[in-house]
Formats: structure tokens, sequence, C-alpha cells
């Protein structure tokens, strides 16, 4: 009846799982209770769950990345502190059953669940935006994407309460992650997890693919388009090329751990280095698919607040593209030790270096951007500036593990750690909250508290610095990760720097809980208020409309003439946001609960495959098909927005518009 | 706020370069044999070359960042300014060169450094040959030549080249020994090759180095490298040993365990690591010097499979 699942599944004999329970109840039921008692149930479901609009989508995504940060750094923090404690003898708190759940948890869940979602949350608030367009070319995909992830997510945190991780790293390489050597559901809650996030992904691939190629405002030729919709527009690209491989990787997996086929056992003919060459084959690209992103912003915030364009568009945009390309033909240099020949290694060890050419020139653009400019520092340039010097130090570390022979002392050392952690601390999660910090009156209205913001920066940044060098010093002392105790008297004072750096860092989360409270509690003070929609004075459409921007996104669409439409049009003294105009009734999607559905019901599917309750995974799937059919079935899934509902909102908007340029 | 950043900035330099110097104790920067002295001289190579653009970018962003602040009026401001071709012939010229240079150190160190080539050694030394096979959470050394076989340490005379081959009986492992240089893979039905020479004596850290599952931690080993003259008395002592390796004793060694002692093999049963390997292949084995698959012998094949 239950599958697999028996009260014994249930862990109440480990006090931290118990602690983390009774905390994420308590949570739980005070979030339930508040909801409950001032009456918004009805309101978050009809504006926000059930909602297809592309920004209410993108805050979503960007509150569940955040939740997943907490998660993924709590993971963190005690793996550091099992690093320092477990010496010479000392077991530390932390046997190996439950630390190799920690680590491979916390690869899957920052990356998954962390970056993706960040990213995706992102693109979508932006995108659309910035490229004149009222929403994304599929509305109902869109927030189906949302819920696949969001319940991939769920999935992997349920398994700490209910069963186990997997306990075989965030890749699962087998012949470890096989039945044979990982009998328990660990393995499985990965897979499922990962599967189904890969879904929501692959579909926000396609979306946001076909949103700019078919969505542009007229006039915005493929070069007129601003840098992050170029970056993003690369990261849809190599989403729909690396996730079906990703797709394929944990299917065959999946066959050989649910119907004992034998794609990457050690006997039957099984390959376990296949494995390795699919997943990295996925796993490479994915890195520049979250890295990409975060360079477009960097982009647009560095022209921004240098209060000039962007120097090199061109240079950027073939520096973005070469990228795209070259990260397809790289994967092998994440297995240079399982003896190929000197000429396969060599030639994936150069390909590699040479995707340090463009990112290098990315570099020198945004330092030639800074160049005769008028830079302000604002919070997000500490970002972009911290950023610069970080991802130059891992830039080379990278590089030097490109080359074959270096990486074969190097390889699975802390050294690794250090390196990618150093370019997607540095690059990806520095231009992320970069990001956030710039777009975030966009989508509310108020800007984040800038003090806070600069604290939190300096924590993350001194904190990264603290946490990592040190294990670049460990891995070249020989150390490899996901150990669990080890007894070398020279790894120890490094291990107990990098811990004080996870504290460091941990103040910077606090510190950017503090920003978000303080900004939210001085929303309605003057100058935190944004009613031009252009607090930054910046440079592309989405500061054409007001902040939070209209559900239609623009009244009129707007019409392209060069780069970096808006600030054309505020040269030329245009001022589009005035009101008036000849108003057309605006077609728009409806709100749906099938995406909600689809996710809940797929949920259940993988809940009920993850322990074998095959009863219950029918009932998903079934539900699954059910919801697609009636959802297909549905013609009534648009409407029309009244012109004198737009003419409402636009003299609203004015109204503010015009007090707010009153006052200055 | 620049005022932080640049005494902040030249203390970290400073840490670093301290850090750097102390880098002698370090074990991949302080290697024992050939083959990690030339890795550690590569890794040294490549990153001077990649600091003669990585410390100007750092400097120049600070000073761009300084130089350019708003509340420098005296600083030019082109506020149309976004192209120069100049600029932009030298900013990829520039990162080409440096990734140009190291494309081809690539090259040549991946021939000069490939693993599976024979290491050169002085005349009349012959290499030893030292068959590794990964177990749950173990290493075992089959000493072909001598008959003898240990678990968790192993010896090699001075200035003599070890020929190992390398495989797995259980997940993937990969057999590390830092300051002697390259890691290779172990693989269940596969065999790596690796070639590792140490210069000088030593007592030297050996390590799986890919994650292999709960007793991964405590899977180490001891590489004992030592004179000619001791290297025989070590021999000698292994084979003084009361226990033997062979298809009945083998499951129980192979069974999975943690921190597993150092044991002796005085005898170990010529093939073992051939059916290792085979046991994973139908029974077929490549051999190394021909590249031909070979059936190895049935009876040793149908002990190990009792195991399973």
């Amino acid at each position: 009846m239950f599958g697999k699942l028996t009260l014994s599944a249930i862990p109440y004999d480990v006090p931290i799982l118990v602690g983390t329970f009774i905390g994420a109840a308590i949570a739980g039921l005070a979030v339930v209770g508040l909801i409950t008692y001032y009456g918004k149930w009805g309101y978050l479901w009809r504006e926000w769950l059930t909602s297809v609009d592309h920004k209410r989508i993108g805050v979503m995504y960007i509150v569940v990345a955040l939740v997943a940060l907490f998660r993924g750094f709590a993971d963190a923090i005690m793996m550091r502190s099992q690093l320092a404690l477990a010496y010479a003898g000392n077991p530390g708190y932390l046997p190996p059953h439950h630390y190799d759940q920690i680590f491979s948890a916390h690869g899957t869940i920052m990356i998954f669940f962390m970056a993706m979602a960040f990213m995706q949350g992102l693109m979508n608030i932006v995108v659309p935006l910035q490229i004149g367009a009222r929403d994304v070319a599929f509305p109902f995909v869109n927030t189906l994407s949302f819920w696949m992830t969001t319940i991939s997510f769920l999935l992997v945190n349920i398994s700490l309460f209910i069963g186990e991780f997997s306990q075989c790293g965030w890749l699962a390489y087998p012949p470890l992650s096989e039945q044979q050597f990982s009998p328990g559901v660990g393995v499985d809650y990965y897979i499922w997890a990962v599967q189904l996030s890969g879904v929501g992904t692959l579909l926000t691939g396609v979306n946001f693919f076909a949103t700019i190629v078919k969505m542009r405002a007229p006039g915005m030729t493929y070069m007129r388009m601003p840098v992050f919709t170029w970056t993003i527009f690369c990261t849809t690209v190599l989403i729909m090329v690396a996730f079906p491989i990703l797709t394929v990787a944990m299917g065959l997996l999946g066959l050989d751990r649910y119907l004992g086929m034998h794609f990457f056992t050690n006997d039957g003919g099984g390959n376990q280095m296949l494995y390795l060459s699919v997943i990295w084959g996925w796993g490479h690209p994915e890195v520049y698919i979250l890295v990409l992103p975060a360079f477009g912003a960097f982009s647009e915030i560095t022209q921004t607040f240098s209060r000039k364009p962007l120097f090199g568009y061109k240079t950027m945009v073939y520096a973005t593209a070469s990228i795209m390309v070259l990260s397809l033909v790289v994967w092998v240099h994440h297995f240079f030790t399982m003896g190929a020949g000197p000429n396969v290694n060599a030639f994936f060890g150069i390909m590699t270096m040479i995707i340090a050419v463009p990112t290098g020139v990315k570099i020198f653009n945004w330092l030639f951007t800074m160049y005769k400019g008028r830079i302000e520092f604002h919070a997000t340039m500490y970002w972009v500036i911290g950023f610069m010097i970080t991802f130059s130090i891992g830039g080379m570390t990278g590089v030097m593990l490109a080359i074959p022979a270096s990486d074969f002392v190097l390889h699975n050392s802390l050294f690794v750690i250090a390196h990618f952690h150093n370019v997607i601390i540095g690059g990806v999660y520095f231009g992320y909250v970069a990001a956030m910090n710039f777009w975030f009156p966009k989508s509310f209205g108020f800007k984040l508290n800038e003090a806070w913001g600069k604290r939190a920066f300096w924590c993350w940044f001194i904190g990264f610095y603290v946490a990592f060098m040190p294990l670049y010093v460990v891995g070249f002392e020989g150390m490899t990760r996901r150990m669990n105790h080890y007894d070398n008297p020279e790894w120890h004072p490094w291990l107990l720097i990098a811990e004080a750096g996870a504290v460091l860092i941990a103040c910077g989360i606090v510190c950017q809980l503090t920003q978000l409270y303080v900004s939210i509690r001085d929303r309605n003070l003057a100058e935190n208020r944004d009613l031009t929609g252009d607090p930054w004075n910046a440079r592309t459409l989405e500061w054409s409309t007001s902040s939070p921007p209209p559900f239609y996104n623009f009244a009129i669409l707007p019409e392209v003439h060069e780069l970096d439409a808006f600030a054309h049009d505020k040269e030329a003294g245009i001022d589009t946001r005035r009101a008036g105009g000849d108003y057309q009734p605006i077609h728009m999607p409806k709100n749906t609960a099938c995406g909600f559905l689809i996710g809940a019901f797929s949920f259940v599917l993988g809940f009920g495959a993850i322990w074998y309750i095959w009863w219950l995974a029918a009932v998903g799937l079934i539900g699954v098909i059910a919801t697609v059919i009636a959802r297909s079935a549905d013609n009534d899934v648009d409407y029309y927005v009244p012109v004198s509902e737009v003419a409402r909102i636009e003299q609203e908007h004015t109204h503010n518009l015009m007090a707010a340029q009153a006052a200055e | 706020m620049k005022k932080k950043i640049l005494p902040r900035l030249t203390k970290l330099m400073s840490l670093s370069s301290a850090a750097l110097l102390a880098g002698c104790t370090w074990d991949t920067l302080d290697p024992k044999g050939v083959v990690g002295a030339q890795e550690k001289s590569l890794i040294l190579t490549s990153t001077y070359a990649m600091l003669l653009v990585v410390i100007p970018v750092c400097i120049l962003t600070l000073l761009f960042a300084w130089q350019y602040r708003q509340s420098n009026t005296s600083a030019e401001y082109l506020p149309k300014w976004s192209h120069s071709n100049k600029i932009e012939v030298i900013i990829w010229a520039i990162p080409s060169l440096i990734i140009l240079f190291l494309a081809v150190l690539t090259y040549q160190t991946c021939h000069s450094l490939d693993p599976y080539k024979p290491l050169e050694a002085e005349a009349n030394v012959k290499p030893i040959h030292v068959d590794v096979v990964a177990l749950d959470w173990k290493w075992l050394f089959i000493y072909p030549d001598e008959g003898i076989a240990t678990v968790n340490q192993m010896a090699m005379p001075v200035n003599t080249p070890v020929d190992f081959r390398i495989t797995s009986d259980s997940v993937m492992n990969s057999f590390f020994i830092p300051q002697l240089g390259t890691m290779i893979y172990a693989m269940a039905g596969m065999q790596t090759q690796l070639h590792l020479i140490a210069n000088e004596a030593g007592d030297f850290q050996g390590e799986s180095s890919n994650f292999s599952g709960k007793g991964f931690s405590d899977m180490r080993f001891r590489a004992l490298a030592m004179p000619a003259d001791q290297y025989s008395a070590w021999v000698e002592k292994v084979k003084a040993s009361s226990e033997q390796l062979d298809s009945a004793s083998y499951p129980k060694l192979a069974a999975p365990s943690e921190a597993n002692p150092v044991e002796y093999f005085s005898h170990v049963d010529a093939g073992l690591f051939d059916a290792i390997v085979a046991k994973y292949n139908d029974g077929m084995v490549m051999d190394k010097s021909t590249g031909k698959m070979l059936h190895v012998q049935q009876s040793a094949m149908s002990d190990m499979n009792m195991k399973e």
C-alpha cells in the first residue's frame, strides 16, 4: 500500500532534523496563520499563485530562490563547521550518512533552486519589459515552468523529514548512485527533483527564446537589443540545447535504478564514464546558463551608473555568442583524469581556455565603460566592482584547471571547490544580487535600502575571500573534496579560517534580509518611492513604463530607433510616458490554475515514484494528463482590456509622474 | 568607500604573496618526484602568465572607479563615448596572446606529462610494477613480480619508475599521491595506467580523490619511498606475513570495511588483478601490450563471482 514508506523513514532520532522540522513547522504555521488572519488566501490565489503575469511569476521565482539560498547556506555552514571540528580523531557532529546528504543537497539546491530560480526570476521580470512586450510568448507555459521548479524544490526539502536525500554528490556519479551501492530513496529523490525542475527550465528556455525572437517592439532589431536581453537570448539557446541532455542522463540513471537496466552499472555492459560524459554535456553549458545573465546585468548596471553607454556593445554581443558556442565543446575538462589520450585532453583543455578570451574582453568592456564616466557609487556598483576583481581571480584559477597536466594534481581537490565558488559567488551571485537591487524598484515601486545593501556587500565580499582563499591553500595541500574528517594538522588552521568566512557570509545574508525588511518598512518615504518609473536615469525600455508597471506593461507599444531606446528618447526630449494618445483594447491572457495543478500532480507523481507507491504515482500521472487535456480544450483563455480601463490606469501614472517631475 | 578598499586590497595581496612564499610546505607544491615537479612548474608558469593580465585588470578597476567617481568633476567626462577600434584591438589581442602561449604549453605538457607514458630512468634501473585495486574503502596493492600484496601501504625504491595498473572492484575512486603528482581514476571493469617516480625517500600521504561513499574519508594509504636495500627488506617483511591472498580470502578482503589497517599478504594469486577487471567484462580483459581482448582463466572467474 505504501511501497517502501514506513514509519522508520521518519528520522525522529536525528536531533538536528527534528529541530529543523520544528523550526520549519513553526515558520510555516506562522505564515499560514498570518495569511488567514489577514484574509489574504483569495488574494494570494487569484493574484499570485494562478497568475500568468511574467512580473508576478518573476517575483515568485526570486522568493523561491531566496528560500533556497537560506536552505543551501544552512547546509554550507554545517559543512564548514563539521570540517572545523572533525580533526585528529574527533568525528565532528555529522556522521557520514548525514554529512554526505548535506553536501549533495547543498550543490543540488544552490544550482537548481537558488541560482536557476533566481535567474529565471530575473529574466521574467526584465526581458518582456526590456523588449517592449506585453507578456511572454506562452504565458500559461510560464506559470507551469514556475510550478515545476517550485514543487521540485519542495520534493528536495520533504526528503529532510521523510526518508533521506542522495549521498552521492550533486551530480550523483554512478556506479555509486546505482541501486547496488545506494539502495535507499535518496538518489530517487534527487532524480525526480532534478527531472521535474528540468522540465520547468526547458519550458522557460523555449518560452523566452520565442518571446525574444517574436515579440520585440517594432524597430528593435537584434543589434538594438539591450545586452541583458542578449545574454538571456544566448542562455535560452543553451537551455534548449543542454537541458534535454540532463533529462536523458537522469532518465537513463532512473531506468538503471527502477528497471534494472545497465547503462551505467559496473557489470552488464554498463559504462560509468558514459554518465560523466552525458551529465557534463549538460553541466558545463549550465554554468554559462547561470553566468551569462549575470554578465548582462553587470552591463546594464555599469552603463547606467557610469552615465554613459556600454563600451563596445557589438563586442559584448559577439563575446556572449562565442561563449555560448564554446561552452558546448569543453565538457571533458571535468574528467581529464580518466586516462584519455594526450590529444583528447589537449583539445578540451585548449577549447576551455579559449573561453577566457571573450570573457576577458567583457571585463575590459566594463572597465572602459567606467573609463571617462561619472560613476555613482550606488550599492549595485559595489557588487559590480567586487565582481570584476573576484571574477578575474576565479577566471585565472579556472584556466589553471583547464590545463590537463595541472588538473592532474588539482582535480577533485578543495582547489576546485574554491575555484567554482569564486566564479559562482563572485560572478553569478554578485550579479543576481546587483540585479535584484537594480530592478527591485521596477517590480515594487520603491527602492531597496542602500546602507544595508552596502553592508551586505562588504560582508559577502570579505566573507567570500576569508571563506574560500583558504580552500585554495588546502587544495594545494592535497585535501580532497567531500571529506568528512581528517587528521592532517596543516589543513586545520585553514579550515578554521574558512569557517570564520562562512560566518561573515551569514552576516551578509542577515544584512540582505534586514535590507528587505527596512526597505519594506520605509517604502512610503518620499526618497524611497519611485513615481517616475525611472529611478536611476537608466537607458532601456523597462524604465519607460511606471513602477510597478501596469499588468499590460505598455499602453502603447514603444517604437525603437536606436540602441538604448529610452536613453535616446530622453535625449531627444521625447517623453513617451505622458498619458494621451490613441489607446486600443489590449489583448491579455487570463489567469489559470492549470500550472499550479500540473505542478501539484507532478509532485504526487514524483513522491509516489520515489517511494514505489505506484497507485499514488498513477494518480499523479493521470492528474497531469487530465489537466493538460482540460487546459487544451479550454478556449476561454484570453480577454481584452477596454480602452477606458487603460486610460484610467495611464491617467493615474501621469498624475504621479507629473507630481514627481514637479518635485524635482 | 574607496579609502576602505585600497588598504584592504594591499593587505590581501601581501597576505597572498606571503602564502605563496610559505608554499614550500604545500604538498602539491612540494613535489618529491619528477612528475610532480614538472606539474608544479607548469602551475607556477601558467599562473605568472595570467597574473600579467589579472593584476593590471584589478588595479585598473579600482583606479578607474576612483578616478571617474561622480564627485571628481575635474576628471574628463565623455557621456557619448562607447567605441574605439584601438582599444578593441588591444583588449582582444592581450588575452589572445596569453591564451596562445598557454595553449602551446598545454599541448606540450599533455604529451610530456601523459600519465600513460613510461618514465625515463637512469640506465640499469628497471621499473617496478604495481597493480592497484580500489575497494570499499581501502587500497589493495599487488606486486605481480614479487607475488606479494598489501593493503593501505605501498613501497617503492627511490629513483625507480613505478608502473601502475589501476582498477576498482567497487565504485569509482581516484588514485592520488599528492607529492608525487598525477592522479588517475580507478574504475571497475577498466584498467587505467599511471607512471610515477619518487626522487627522494619519504613517507607520503596517498588518498582517494573521488568520493566513493561513507568510508571515503578514511580511504587513505601511505606511499613509502626508500633506498633499494630498504625496499628489498620491506618486500621480505611482506613475504614473511602469514596471510595469503587467493580466491578464497579475497572476497573477505573485498567486503566493505572502514579505516582498514595496513595488511601484508606473502602470496597473491597470479592473475587476481586481471580476474577483477574481467569479471565485469564477461571474463575478458585487455592485454596492455597488444591492446587485444583476452579471456582470463575460467576457474579464477568462477571463484571471483562467488563474491556477488
